[in-house]
């Protein structure tokens, strides 16, 4: 390895969040003071930025934004909190914490996020220490679960081959700790823990991440074959579990996918991450950390927009990135082996797994776990939970598996499912099954039209069009965000729509069912009437000239309604 | 006063513009314009304006003043406001950069060159922090801004229907209320730089060339009222704004009135009242004249030379939501029922006392019969609808022509019947921008800032007893004050209850406020109150008042002031180490020497 190159990261002065960083004291900033301000639930925007890397970030109700105004009211502040749970396990212990805390101080719903975390949105500022600390003592946090660090480790919670996947989630749970800040930041902020004595500057230090962190965040997920659920590709670095006679050999890896752009600006665009070799399982963390490197020293640091892993891929080249990591390593990445997927969704009702366990996927619209007029979906879980002896897994699709049921527990909690009518996913079509949207309005801040709150009504009559054509049965991905930030991974959704302005949306066509291609623009700025005229026509024809199993995704580029995208550097084309 | 043209510095058009003027003027403005043009003098760049006197229109920029607001979304039309400051701030102009949301539109006459960077989203509309500034420049309450020059920066995107509607509207709005365009509106898309650019540089060019010229604002002859509005001639004023204050989902409604003075001569410090004549409820008059046998248009004499129809007399003449024991008593011999007889026999005083609780004129009627033979005879019994005095809440240097009110809306259920407050309730129900009220100015001398602005001065002031505070800070803030001020103030919930909450924390950021700690009583387990904030800082209230500080008290009288009373000589009597007597002493000679004021109802 005597092949040395020279790299450099874009030019151009430091954006203001690197100011923020380097000022903060590794993540400390005012927020103690700040927190303490009980004059507005509001906190200033710098303080904003640092509170991301202990998991929360300000929020306000948009719906309420001008009336409060005009009532010389401050916004409708809250703090969305974001709960980590490496791989999306939790206990049934922890799910009942979680889920009280939603009730007692945040809005009621308790929210299943598409990087299988909780999140909680509407706490006031005063009620944040108490909540985190909740958090802290069921062993749960919320440290570094946004800002620019590595996020939560995704993985599939396939229960159908459970001595596979307790072997991926350790895997998940250990990178997900390693490459944790070591800041003792949060734990004084939140944990009332002593202060760091002396200047934080020479008694702490970051080895991986440095005082900076990264330009970005970063994203890692590890799937399973053939299951794509947690969209491996969608991820800045992903595993894709090599599995030969029920053993686990390695992974392949692959590197540089990742969903936000900004609408009209084609220097930003989604990409899929590529597959640039093989290594065995033991080596795991030490190819994520110096991966990490790799975009610590050379990502954007100029221009946010620009400073994810694909640009700094796509800028430098995936060969010369994968020879940086093979310096760094000291070692040369092995060939990638073969690996099958077949979908990104989930599947759903009751499996058994390898080891005679049983483990239940419900559907949960839009992650929101909460009780409806006609649908106790919280109170239902929570009795559950106070019998069930086996765990929680969230999916990557906001979806909930009721996980490690034993043969004699199995009844009970067969029973509660039907009294609190919990299947009521075997109603929906398919469609609506393999549906996925953001929050949106009113908390998110970016959101330019409604996702959440829209889909589920923007389905229902998409439904008439599916059923006038025989395909209730066909899964089709279809996804929705409120903005082009990427959230709900509309770029993989074979049927997406992005938000542009209130009741405008940008529509997409095109990505592979098994996650592993964009989709591309196909109409622009187009309201509901269009939408819905749109999909007649492209469903008639689907039910019509498809061949055998052909998915909408394929079909539509076969049919030359819209043209593939091959790397997203030609999504705009 | 007129002008020897031989023995002044005046060319002969200046010099007839000026004895055109100067008759017209009154003392009053006689001493403000001499001292005006003395202060003027003093300053370089004025002293050139009065060099060569033109008339408006010459289109002349004089002012190295320039104003930027933007209306941001994303922050980019933040970003360019501040990057055009900065280019004009190096070219020696001096630059106001706020989002629209922090200025404060009644400031919009005195700019003289206001630059307007703003983007549009969504279908056409504009930007959160832009929406107030945007809904006030096409409300009735805009200036003529015959002296403004503007241009306007618009960012949008093509790719939507209403591309740059927001600047484009600003950009007509100051144009029809006067404004003169000092450089074209530039209409941006997403790829807005080198656009901008070209537009600063623009109206950076424009605004050099106008400083070289010089403008001169012929004073407006002013009008000059000759009626005087009083409590017996209360001037009709216009409602501009009628706000809840309170949140949704709150337990409360407080109204934030904003009226208009404009043209009643009429003046106010703050700390004063405004006195308001309300109307009863029309739902209740309506109730009453059905229990009555007369036709609701039969007429009545009010007053001397006052007839009006029964309806109109009980609508807006006579108190009707409130029984005493005089009524009572004139309405016995008019009425043979022995239970009222039975009731005013002498003795029962405690059970009178318990009837007229919480019971109206309608309850009289429904529970003993109606009186008199005729309207006349029924009316004569009842007494004039009194005022109701509200502290006033903004001051008048701050909003000129302007009085703004803080009224909380009372609603109870009593005898199994919904009761309204009248007036509270006339705010809250009725009341709609447009109508006009019947008002006065009620000066309260008890109740004033202290002379010196450097005062300082501590403020407690929960719910509707805010109202004066606001109008103490708009003031110190208007006049500069140097002095430290200090509000406590209370609710219910933080999040719907906080009144003015906007407003304070402006002013806690700009310096005027300069300490501020709430209270609200049904956030947390333990009911907390402004005096339970005021014994935690008990040292540091204490040396403030050992500086001089001012103490002044707004609000409910039977549980809150009394309360604050009791705390303050608490507090006096611990952080000053002295008896309970000594301390009630302290508390007395503030008091006395005014810088303990109370204006509690």
């Amino acid at each position: 390895m005597d092949f040395k190159q020279i790299l450099k990261a874009p030019d151009g002065p430091p954006s203001d969040v690197e100011q923020i960083k380097e000022d903060s004291h590794y993540l400390r900033g005012t927020l103690e003071a700040t927190m303490q301000n009980l004059l507005s639930v509001g906190i200033n925007d710098d303080d904003n930025r640092l509170m991301k890397f202990h998991g929360s970030y300000l929020q306000d109700d948009r719906d309420l934004r001008s009336e409060r105004q005009k009532q010389k009211l401050e916004p409708a502040y809250g703090f969305m909190l974001r709960v980590r749970a490496p791989g999306g396990v939790v206990s049934s212990e922890q799910w009942r914490v979680l889920e009280e805390l939603a009730d007692n101080y945040a809005n009621g719903a308790l929210k299943l996020t598409t990087r299988q975390s909780f999140q909680m949105h509407g706490i006031l500022k005063w009620n944040m220490k108490k909540t985190i600390q909740e958090i802290n003592s069921i062993l749960l946090n919320t440290l570094a679960a946004c800002g620019d660090v590595n996020r939560n480790v995704m993985c599939n919670p396939n229960p159908y081959q459970s001595e596979i996947h307790s072997e991926v989630y350790e895997y998940a749970k250990t990178l997900s700790d390693y490459l944790l800040p070591q800041t003792r930041a949060y734990h004084e902020i939140w944990l009332d823990e002593e202060k760091v004595a002396g200047t934080p500057e020479v008694a702490e230090v970051e080895p991986i991440y440095g005082k900076y962190y990264l330009p970005r965040k970063f994203k890692i997920g590890i799937a399973v074959p053939p299951s794509n659920d947690i969209d491996v590709f969608s991820q800045d670095l992903g595993f894709i579990a090599i599995v030969q006679e029920g053993n686990l050999k390695g992974f392949n890896i692959v590197i540089g996918g990742g969903m936000g752009f900004t609408h009209g600006d084609k220097a930003t665009y989604p990409q899929v991450a590529k597959v640039i070799g093989f290594c065995t399982p033991g080596k795991i963390t030490e190819v994520a950390e110096k991966i990490i490197t790799i975009q610590r020293d050379y990502g954007n640091r100029s221009v946010r927009k620009n400073a994810r892993f694909k640009y700094t891929i796509d800028r430098l080249g995936l060969e010369v990135v994968k020879k940086e990591l093979e310096n760094r390593l000291g070692w040369c990445l092995e060939e990638a082996r073969a690996y099958h997927f077949n979908h990104n969704g989930d599947r759903y009702g009751w499996v058994k797994g390898i080891d005679g366990n049983w483990h239940f996927t419900l559907f949960v619209q839009n992650g929101r776990v909460m009780d409806y007029p006609n649908y106790k979906l919280k109170t239902g879980l929570r009795e559950i939970a106070k019998i069930h002896t086996g765990d929680f897994r969230l999916t990557a699709n906001q979806n909930l598996i009721i996980a490690n049921v034993s043969t004699e527990k199995k009844e009970q909690i067969g029973e509660l499912i039907d009294k609190y009518g919990l299947m009521n996913s075997d109603f929906y079509t398919a469609l609506r099954r393999s549906s996925m949207a953001c929050v949106a309005l009113p908390t998110c801040g970016l959101a330019m039209a409604e996702s959440e709150r829209y889909l589920p009504v923007l389905i229902d009559k998409i439904e008439e069009i599916i059923d006038e054509n025989g395909l209730r049965n066909e899964e089709i991905t279809i996804r929705m965000t409120g903005c082009p930030n990427g959230c709900a991974r509309p770029a993989l959704g074979e049927i997406a729509f992005m938000g542009k302005a209130p009741g405008k949306y940008n529509m997409y066509l095109g990505a592979a069912f098994d996650g592993s291609r964009l989709n591309k623009m196909y109409r622009e700025n187009i309201g509901e009437e269009e939408i819905l005229s749109e999909l007649r026509v492209l469903f008639s024809r689907y039910a019509i000239e498809r061949e055998g199993n052909e998915r909408f995704g394929d079909f539509v580029i076969r049919a030359g309604i819209i043209k593939a995208v091959t790397d997203g550097t030609n999504f705009h084309e | 006063m007129q002008l020897q043209v031989l023995s002044n510095p005046f060319n002969q058009e200046q010099a007839d513009l000026l004895s055109r003027l100067l008759p017209t003027l009154t003392e009053t403005q006689k001493v403000w314009l001499s001292g005006y043009l003395a202060a003027a003098i003093q300053s370089e760049s004025t002293a050139t304006q009065i060099g060569s006197l033109s008339p408006k229109g010459a289109g002349g920029v004089a002012s190295k003043d320039v104003t930027i607001l933007y209306g941001s979304q994303t922050g980019n039309s933040q970003g360019l406001a501040k990057e055009t400051a900065k280019r004009l701030e190096n070219n020696g102009f001096n630059i106001t950069v706020l989002s629209m949301s922090e200025f404060k539109p009644n400031q919009l006459k005195k700019i003289q060159n206001l630059l307007i960077v703003v983007s549009t989203h969504g279908e056409g509309d504009p930007p959160d922090n832009a929406l107030t500034f945007f809904e006030y420049l096409h409300s009735k309450r805009a200036p003529k801004l015959n002296n403004l020059h503007f241009s306007v920066l618009a960012l949008g995107d093509s790719s939507y229907e209403f591309f740059c509607k927001t600047g484009k509207e600003f950009d007509q709005r100051l144009e029809e209320f006067g404004g003169t365009r000092l450089y074209p509106r530039f209409d941006c898309d997403v790829d807005f730089d080198e656009l901008a650019t070209e537009w600063i540089q623009g109206v950076l060019s424009s605004l050099k060339a106008g400083g070289k010229e010089s403008i001169f604002k012929a004073a407006a002859a002013l009008q000059t009222v000759e009626t005087e509005y009083s409590r017996k001639n209360p001037f009709q004023a216009e409602v501009l704004e009628n706000i809840n204050l309170n949140g949704r989902g709150s337990n409360k409604e407080t109204r934030h009135l904003e009226l208009s003075l404009e043209g009643s001569g009429l003046s106010f410090e703050p700390g004063d009242s405004l006195g308001v004549y309300p109307e009863n409820e029309p739902a209740l008059v309506e109730l009453i004249l059905n229990e009555l046998k007369w036709d609701p248009e039969t007429t009545v004499t009010v007053k001397q030379g006052d007839v009006r129809t029964l309806k109109d007399a009980l609508l807006s003449f006579y108190e009707i939501t409130i029984l005493t024991k005089p009524i009572l008593e004139k309405v016995r011999p008019l009425l043979s029922n022995n239970e009222l007889q039975e009731l005013l026999t002498p003795g029962n005083e405690e059970k009178v006392k318990e009837y007229i609780e919480s019971r109206d004129l309608l309850d009289l009627i429904r529970d003993f019969g109606a009186w008199g033979e005729t309207a006349q005879e029924f009316v004569s019994v009842l007494r004039k609808i009194p005022v109701r005095l509200y502290s006033i809440a903004s001051s008048l240097s701050s909003n000129p022509d302007e009085v703004h009110l803080t009224i909380g809306a009372v609603r109870y259920e009593a005898h199994g019947r919904e009761r309204n407050g009248v007036c509270s309730i006339l705010a809250a129900e009725r009341l709609k921008p447009g109508n006009s009220l019947p008002v006065f100015i009620q000066h309260n001398e008890n109740f004033k800032l202290p002379k010196s602005p450097e005062t300082p001065i501590i403020m407690v002031g929960p719910g509707t007893g805010i109202a004066p505070f606001r109008s103490f800070l708009q003031e110190r803030e208007e006049i500069g004050a140097e002095g430290k001020s200090w509000l406590f103030f209370g609710d219910q919930h933080f999040v719907t209850d906080f009144l003015y909450q906007l407003d304070w924390q402006n002013w806690l950021k700009s310096g005027v406020l300069t300490k501020m700690d709430v209270a609200f009583s049904r956030d947390g387990d333990n009911k907390a109150y402004v005096q339970h904030r005021m014994l935690e800082h008990s040292r540091e209230l204490f040396e403030w008042l050992e500086e001089g500080a001012y103490f002044y008290v707004c609000g409910d009288e039977k549980n809150m002031a009394h309360d604050v009373h009791n705390i303050l000589i608490e507090i006096i009597q611990k952080e000053g180490g002295m008896s309970r007597e000594l301390a009630e002493q302290y508390l007395a000679s503030l008091q006395q020497k005014k810088r303990y004021q109370r204006d509690v109802y």
